[in-house]
């Protein structure tokens, strides 16, 4: 092993401090027994029991679920299509750059940008239709709109990395288009499609920006109950539902490194490309490979 | 495949086709996700520029009458003479933008290194401490902040008792604040694609350089600077361009005077109810992005032909 400069592992110490000191205080002055302030009175859990009594932050919460769920599986959908569609067919080379550069400009333009730009855009739809009120169906079709781009970089270098021998070698043996998608991309394709979905999952949780602009009264979540209730100023109640949201948040890091590391434990013998690895490197949940702002 | 009669025959990995066939096959995978981008995307990007043009009614409705005065607004032309406000914030977001891409890509270089070193074992705990912050929700992030640095707590009165701000004072809202959050959220967007590069680094190289007695600097721009720049440029993109947008940071932590962008934009579009000019500062946003992103890539170039 290298030998480090004592340096760089103080700086990496501190640092790590630094990212991790004010989650601690939140989750620490979430068991304290005070109304107000910040002094310490003693441990209690009446603010988590409270929390499952607040009939608004329980809605907020069904509301943050629906949303992810719904608008990941159908981004999901779309973009799984999409992906096989630019990388398998024979498009002109403009055509396929045009594409490319729409769906890159989500990565590309600060999020608040789309938030206005689909703010202003459902107010003229709603000359049209009732349906693009302010509300959940407005936050969904946002998300998605996002999500897509996301969905469809990760899928389709996967998409390159499994290249095309397998699916000529079932067209030989006269497979059809249904069976060839079924029973040969899909399952090469899963893991690929896998990480897609639960990078779209965690980006509409995380999602504050664009849910913001784009909620009605009936539709909060917990970033915008958070959010406001922050400015309203603090209560022990929001320590103990901040506090939540992060162990969820570790719970669902830890899911995701499980399920890369089983991964790529089942691919390395048999799949010589592994090293082209597409759904992060070393159980990262990015698209790290081939790297989606690299052709920016 | 390229210049081909469109009604070709042709075998496309394993079958036997026409071009027109494929692409028609082709066209029904792509049109649910191209419509959706067109319509939720493209459109509504065709429809801020249109709005950036015409005119804020009496009560915020938007009057289908074209003019430029939301632009002249914006560079600072109003009534009452030229004042720099509106530039001084876009200004000030691309500094803060910068400055934070900056401090976050100088500690995300020992925090890859430290990583890198750990023993095979323990290497992806160490990356998941850097994983977790990344995913955790951005307001929440903030929101810790503003609990830290409040006046009960410890830092706050050693401040007070510096005399660097009075007794019993939050120390928010200011730059200070804003940078110390901002740091804090957008290092992970720097450290995770950074350690992607920073694990295959080519440590014979570096090895190499320092046996050619290359000084300390030399080493890193010569020998791990141009092996890491791929991460870098992923991390430094994710980084920057959100971090110029962004609006939850500033409002919590740096108040009226602090102002960025984002909380000006925001503002149109909650309490002034000016669409256009709001539609106008979006654009003034993008340009400055994009521009960012425009110079930092011809840097790029330069120091990846080195």
């Amino acid at each position: 092993m290298r030998r480090q400069h004592p340096l760089t592992i103080v700086v990496s110490y501190l640092t790590l401090l630094f990212l991790y000191l004010p989650l601690f205080g939140v989750a620490v002055f979430s068991v304290n027994d005070a109304r107000r302030g910040l002094v310490w009175k003693g441990f209690t859990l009446k603010w988590y029991v409270k929390l499952f009594q607040n009939e608004w932050i329980l809605e907020a919460a069904v509301n943050t679920l629906v949303l992810a769920l719904v608008s990941t599986l159908i981004a999901t959908v779309i973009g799984t299509l999409l992906a096989i569609a630019m990388d398998r067919f024979p498009w002109r080379p403009e055509a396929s750059s045009v594409l490319d550069l729409i769906l890159h400009i989500p990565v590309v333009i600060p999020d608040i940008i789309l938030a206005a730009a689909l703010v202003v855009t459902f107010g003229l739809l709603r000359m049209i239709s009732t349906i693009f009120e302010p509300g959940l169906l407005n936050m969904i079709i946002s998300h998605i709109t996002f999500q897509i781009a996301f969905v469809t970089l990760v899928v389709r270098s996967r998409l390159v990395a499994i290249g095309r021998d397998v699916e000529e070698a079932a067209r030989d043996l006269f497979a059809s288009n249904w069976y060839l998608f079924r029973r040969i991309m899909l399952p090469l394709l899963m893991p690929g499609i896998v990480a897609g979905a639960m990078l779209a999952f965690t980006l509409s949780l995380d999602d504050f920006v664009i849910s913001f602009f784009t909620a009605g009264p009936q539709s909060q979540t917990l970033p915008l109950y958070i959010f406001a209730a922050v400015r309203r100023g603090v209560t022990p109640q929001i320590h103990a539902l901040s506090t939540l949201v992060m162990l969820a948040t570790v719970g669902l890091v830890i899911m995701m490194e499980r399920m890369t590391r089983r991964q790529e434990k089942k691919e390395e013998p048999d799949v010589p490309s592994a090293q082209i690895d597409t759904h992060g490197i070393s159980g990262q949940p990015w698209p790290m490979t081939p790297n989606p702002c690299k052709e920016l | 495949m390229k210049t081909k009669p469109p009604d070709s025959i042709l075998i496309w990995f394993g079958e036997l086709t026409t071009r027109r066939h494929l692409l028609k096959r082709g066209m029904l995978l792509l049109m649910p996700g191209m419509l959706w981008l067109m319509l939720f995307l493209v459109l509504p990007g065709l429809v801020l520029v249109l709005v950036s043009v015409i005119t804020r009614g009496a009560y915020g409705q938007l009057e289908w009458v074209l003019t430029l005065e939301n632009y002249r607004r914006l560079a600072g032309f109003s009534l009452f003479g030229w004042t720099a406000d509106y530039l001084m914030i876009l200004w000030r977001s691309a500094v803060v933008a910068f400055v934070t891409t900056l401090v976050s890509v100088l500690l995300s270089y020992p925090l890859c290194f430290f990583i890198a070193g750990r023993p095979q074992r323990t290497r992806y705990l160490w990356l998941t401490l850097v994983i977790i912050p990344f995913w955790t929700n951005m307001v929440i992030r903030t929101y810790a902040w503003f609990l830290i640095l409040s006046p009960q707590m410890p830092i706050a009165r050693l401040a007070a008792y510096l005399g660097i701000i009075a007794q019993g004072a939050p120390l928010y809202p200011n730059a200070f604040a804003v940078y110390l959050g901002m740091v804090s959220i957008f290092l992970p967007f720097v450290t995770l694609p950074l350690y992607a590069s920073v694990e295959r680094l080519d440590w014979s190289l570096v090895e190499a350089a320092k046996d050619l007695y290359a000084s300390p600097v030399s080493v890193f721009t010569q020998a791990i600077l141009p092996q890491t720049m791929p991460g870098l440029s992923v991390g430094i993109i994710l980084t920057f361009v959100p971090a110029m947008g962004v609006f939850v940071v500033p409002d919590l932590l740096g108040g009226a005077k602090y102002m960025l962008v984002g909380n000006l934009i925001q503002q149109q579009f909650g309490p002034s109810r000016d669409w256009p000019f709001g539609a106008a500062i979006s654009m003034g946003l993008m340009v400055l992005t994009l521009l960012g992103i425009m110079v930092y890539r011809r840097r790029g170039k330069d120091l990846e032909t080195v």
